[in-house]
């Protein structure tokens, strides 16, 4: 047993059922606090040691108007004592706060699955603001369901009549209420949450016991009351030895960049315009200016992008964070950065579209417009995180291609893992490789009179990439701009062969990066599948799980999943040819397979959905199992 | 205005200075001057040639950015560093330069479509960032590059190949949307009068801050003679007012003119014969309220071009964004940590053995 995790403590009143993973939905109105509770029993969750993933949902308005079905704003959470790769496609439990959040929920419980239901807000009113023409607690709608009817404000506020809070500010603290309970049914410590609200209102006092006794009075409420005749428990997960913290993506996004800035010796020069769910990053990183790292909040998307270039210009890692609308915006300046050749990174964490979409909702519907995007023959290279956690080495890669091969570099990320979170394993800084600027110092040049100068665009052999020369470095002053450069010398240049080499070059270049790219290895145990399933992104986590059911099940897939997705790995035509069928599912209408079909001519089908939402397993069962079929019908087929 | 000691003043006292001397020819790149023979670009690249050297900075610490247009091709002939970027972008590519780079004399040029048109978001919040930067912007009242359309600075009614019967908006007055814009320093000066751009450039250089300066700029080609009243020899001293600080606002060939405040608040242009002395204005760069400024700078007319005033209108002191980032950066290293290792552990990390 591992002595560093905390142990809950044990009730002698009732029994402990153990079980291997749950999944829990708390769901309420925006103001009824679930992200943070869901925050807090995650942190818990977290320190128990159970492998873990979560899906925070919550609407685009701040706050819709209080219990309606716009105003829902949820969080899931998958806990186990194994390895898991998803949030959950269903849940076990589901906390309703109020009527809305039960009628935008309760389709998804798990039949027989447990309801915890705040009975104090289901008024004739808050039914009606939802369209319940009766209450679904006084007919049989619910019969499915493990109904705990519990009235969490009305308990609250009677558990906090000797404290010093207003009535209004005592039912704000329901959901510490229903974390306590649930911390109880799950046999999860409470130190940590303690401490949470002690330093989150350590400037007021009268607040911060309240929460704690709200929280206190949930945990008890669950060891009293007859309706929970048992509570659970969910052992730690086994996991490789190292030191580990839950962890979200845009926060792990954001310590990759400060990690690739120390790796490389860069100072970190951000320039942004908030938008979500990209504003976290800037938010970040705006904590961390002893750390190297310069934020500027610009007047729109083209100027943060353009001070990052800029800043990349005198010798900064300049980056530019934003989702798919602000990329719209950044385009030509992305163009700009290809022709000058200096590193720059892009981080798109992508949403849901077109236009404004779906703010607060996922998608991988900007692969085409970051691969082709820009005016001219632009490549880009292009990287994915495919996991919360992940987001952190995605990014300390993507600077490395960035600065390595001059070459603005986009980083693909998406709503589901900037929010989303998992157990990471925290690096260990000195495993890092060091990245090395190179930057050029001396003349590279001999002019016919023997002049030694300096030539912007004279290539390295090997990666093509051009020597970087910053303002501040004497003799190497030199001019360079949008307008095509000549081949070497870097001047203005309209010479019809010298543009066609150019415009092949900047390719080449881009296509030199797949020599450092490790190989992909495919995930086939069997080593028989005839179907591979590939993604990239944030589908990896519901591909794999699917993968694992199926093999689970007596049968054979693959899966392979991309990183690099300009350019491709060397060896992925090989790997897609050798199989039957391949599959390629994603949150777009097909963005990917349009480009294998066009780069390896492969018949490769899709698997789309644009809902807003990360794939369920269940239904990525069901799109494999049918080509499985398919292919198990034909096998006897005469060719 | 000539008791400026640029070398040692706030805006560069970071950037590397050299004991070597410099002249203009230091400063002239080896590319071939590509401007229609002419045009009004030519002699301000000479007078930023001519003046450069006076800063005593070491050429590797200046770097020109420029947007696109005719005027934009500026870099290309400087023998510093140079950035010819996409349009109307340059002051927001500039920002970033300067905030992550004391140690540059950072330069922007620039057109009236460049700054105004197309870029005039990034104008008008570089100047009230007041960024260390100096801007000049190139106004030749039409877009050049594109072959002559009519631009925001272009006189209403102006016919040009994309308004055959006359531009129909309103221009713009890029002195009165710099001092709206909160800027610093604003100044105005003319291609073909050297001493007195080399003297506005003087004093936009030891601006700390961001420093606009509107070039009245001839393009012979697409809108000769645009700003020729205040050329013209017989014309131009009852035409220019020009600013001094410290000094009574009187001008005109006989010194017949003075700028006065009305008793119903307007300034405005009156015969000197008709207030007494202490009536007339006293021009202050310096006032902190940019209300004066903004009034001369609505005394121009768009079309006639009378009571056009040059010089500086505005030089105020206020600290600059890229000093107070990196105040704020100092003031971080000091007291925040400093150590990823531990900011990647966090506060809730657990260990497995
Ligand atoms: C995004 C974009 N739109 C349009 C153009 C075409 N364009 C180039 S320069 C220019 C206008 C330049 O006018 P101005 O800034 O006054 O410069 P001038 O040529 O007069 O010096 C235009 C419209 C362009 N290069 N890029
Ligand atoms: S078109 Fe006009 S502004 Fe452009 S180079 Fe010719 S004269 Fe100068
Ligand atoms: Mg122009």
């Amino acid at each position: 047993m591992n002595p560093a995790v905390p142990q809950p403590t044990p009730t002698a009143a009732k029994g402990t059922i153990p079980l291997a993973q749950v999944v829990i939905r708390l769901a309420g109105d925006s103001g009824d606090g679930m992200q943070l509770t869901g925050d807090r029993f995650t942190a818990e969750t977290a320190g128990l040691g159970n492998d873990l993933s979560t899906l925070p949902d919550f609407p685009a308005e701040i706050r819709a108007p209080a219990g309606t079905l716009p105003g829902v704003s949820a969080f899931q959470l998958h806990f186990a004592d194994h390895d898991i790769m998803t949030p959950g496609d269903r849940p076990d439990v589901l906390v309703a706060m109020n009527p809305a959040a039960l009628r935008a929920n309760v389709d998804a419980l798990r039949p027989g699955g447990d309801l915890l239901i705040n009975t104090d807000e289901f008024t004739k009113r808050n039914l009606s603001k939802v369209g319940y023409v009766d209450s679904p607690l006084d007919d049989e709608s619910l019969n499915a369901y493990s109904v705990h009817l519990v009235p969490l404000t009305s308990m609250t506020v009677t558990a906090l009549a000797d404290f010093n809070v207003s009535k209004k500010e005592a039912e704000r603290a329901k959901n510490m209420f229903a974390l306590g309970l649930l911390c109880w049914l799950y046999s999860r410590p409470t130190e940590g949450t303690m401490s949470f609200l002690r330093s989150k209102f350590g400037t007021k006092p009268e607040i911060m016991a309240a929460n704690v006794a709200a929280f206190e009075a949930g945990w008890s409420f669950g060891e009293t009351t007859e309706d929970f005749a048992v509570r659970y428990e969910v052992k730690p997960a086994p996991m490789g030895p190292g030191t580990y913290r839950n962890i979200a993506g845009n926060l792990a996004l954001s310590y990759g960049l400060i990690a690739a800035g120390q790796q490389s010796g860069l100072p970190i020069f951000l320039g942004s315009y908030p938008i979500t769910p990209a504003s976290d990053i800037l938010h970040e990183l705006s904590k961390h200016k002893a750390l190297g790292v310069t934020t500027f909040q610009a007047e729109d998307e083209i100027a943060g992008i353009g001070a990052a270039l800029g800043a990349s210009y005198g010798g900064a890692l300049g980056i530019t964070s934003t989702s798919g609308p602000g990329v719209a915006l950044k385009s030509e300046t992305i163009g700009l950065a290809v022709s000058l050749e200096l590193p720059l990174l892009i981080i798109d964490v992508q949403r849901g579209g077109p236009s404004t979409g779906l703010p607060t909702k996922t998608e991988q519907s900007d692969l085409l417009q970051a691969m082709f995007g820009r005016n001219g023959e632009a490549p880009v290279p292009i990287v994915a995180p495919q996991s919360p956690g992940d987001c952190f080495a995605a990014a300390v890669e993507a600077a490395r291609i960035a600065i390595q091969f001059r070459t603005p570099v986009f980083l693909l990320s998406d709503g589901y893992l900037a929010n989303g979170s998992e157990p990471w394993r925290v690096p260990d800084i000195a495993s890092l490789d060091t990245i090395d600027p190179d930057f050029a110092t001396e003349a590279n040049h001999e002019r016919s009179d023997g002049e030694a100068e300096y030539w912007p665009y004279l290539r390295d052999p090997q990666t093509l990439a051009r020597p970087w020369a910053i303002p501040g470095t004497p003799g190497l002053e030199h001019r360079i701009g949008g307008l095509e450069k000549a081949d070497g010398s870097g001047e203005i240049s309209y010479d019809p062969a010298n543009h066609d080499q150019m415009v092949r070059l900047r390719q080449a270049k881009v296509d030199a990066i797949a020599a450092t790219i490790p190989p992909l290895v495919v995930d086939d145990p069997d080593g028989d599948a005839r179907l591979l399933v590939i993604g990239w992104g944030s589908t990896y986590g519901p591909i794999g799980a699917a993968c694992r059911r199926i093999r689970d099940a007596g049968c054979s897939v693959a899966q392979v999943h991309l990183r690099h997705l300009n350019p491709f790995p060397t060896n992925l035509g090989e790997i897609l040819g050798a199989y039957d069928r391949v599959l390629v599912p994603e949150m777009n209408l097909g963005q990917l397979n349009l480009v294998l079909r066009g780069r390896y001519l492969i018949d490769a089908v899709g698997f789309n959905q644009v809902r807003g939402m990360p794939f369920t397993s269940d239904e990525l069962v069901i799109a494999i199992n049918g080509i499985l079929d398919d292919l198990a019908a034909r096998k006897g087929d005469p060719t | 205005m000539t008791d400026i000691d640029t070398g040692s003043s706030p805006a560069l006292t970071l950037v590397p200075h050299t004991d070597q001397k410099q002249t203009a020819k230091d400063f002239k790149s080896d590319q071939e001057v590509r401007w229609c023979p002419g045009c009004g670009d030519y002699a301000i690249l000479a007078a930023v040639q001519g003046f450069l050297p006076e800063l005593g900075l070491r050429r590797e610490n200046i770097t020109f950015v420029s947007g696109i247009g005719c005027s934009s091709r500026f870099p290309y002939y400087m023998n510093t560093y140079g950035l010819h970027s996409i349009h109307g972008r340059a002051p927001a590519i500039a920002t970033g330069l300067a905030v992550s780079r004391p140690d540059l004399s950072v330069w922007v040029v620039t057109g009236d479509g460049d700054a105004l048109s197309i870029g005039g978001n990034h104008l008008i919040h570089a100047l009230r960032r007041n960024v260390n930067i100096n801007i000049l912007l190139f106004n030749n009242r039409i877009y050049g590059l594109t072959k002559g359309q009519y631009s925001p600075t272009s006189e209403t009614g102006k016919i040009t190949k994309s308004t055959p019967m006359g531009s129909l908006d309103y221009s713009f007055n890029p002195v009165s949307v710099a001092l709206g814009a909160e800027a610093t320093f604003v100044g105005r000066t003319i291609d073909s009068d050297r001493a007195h751009l080399t003297s506005v450039l003087r004093a936009a250089a030891a601006h700390e801050g961001t420093s606009l300066v509107e070039i009245y700029q001839n393009c012979n080609i697409f809108n000769d003679d645009a700003w020729e009243a205040l050329k013209d020899r017989d014309s131009s001293d009852d035409m220019l007012i020009r600013l001094e600080h410290g000094q009574p606002i009187v001008f005109g060939s006989g010194q017949d003119k003075a700028v006065v405040r009305q008793d119903d608040g307007h300034v405005a242009v009156v015969d000197i014969s008709e207030v007494s002395a202490d009536r007339i204005l006293i021009h202050d760069a310096h006032a902190d309220d940019p209300g004066l400024a903004f009034a001369l700078s609505r005394l121009s007319d768009p079309h006639s071009l009378a009571d056009t005033p040059i010089g500086i209108f505005r030089d105020v002191q206020r600290t600059s964004y890229d000093r107070l980032v990196r105040e704020q950066s100092q003031a971080a290293a000091k007291t925040g940590s400093a150590d990823l290792a531990s900011l990647l552990h966090g506060t809730d990390s657990w260990t497995v053995i």
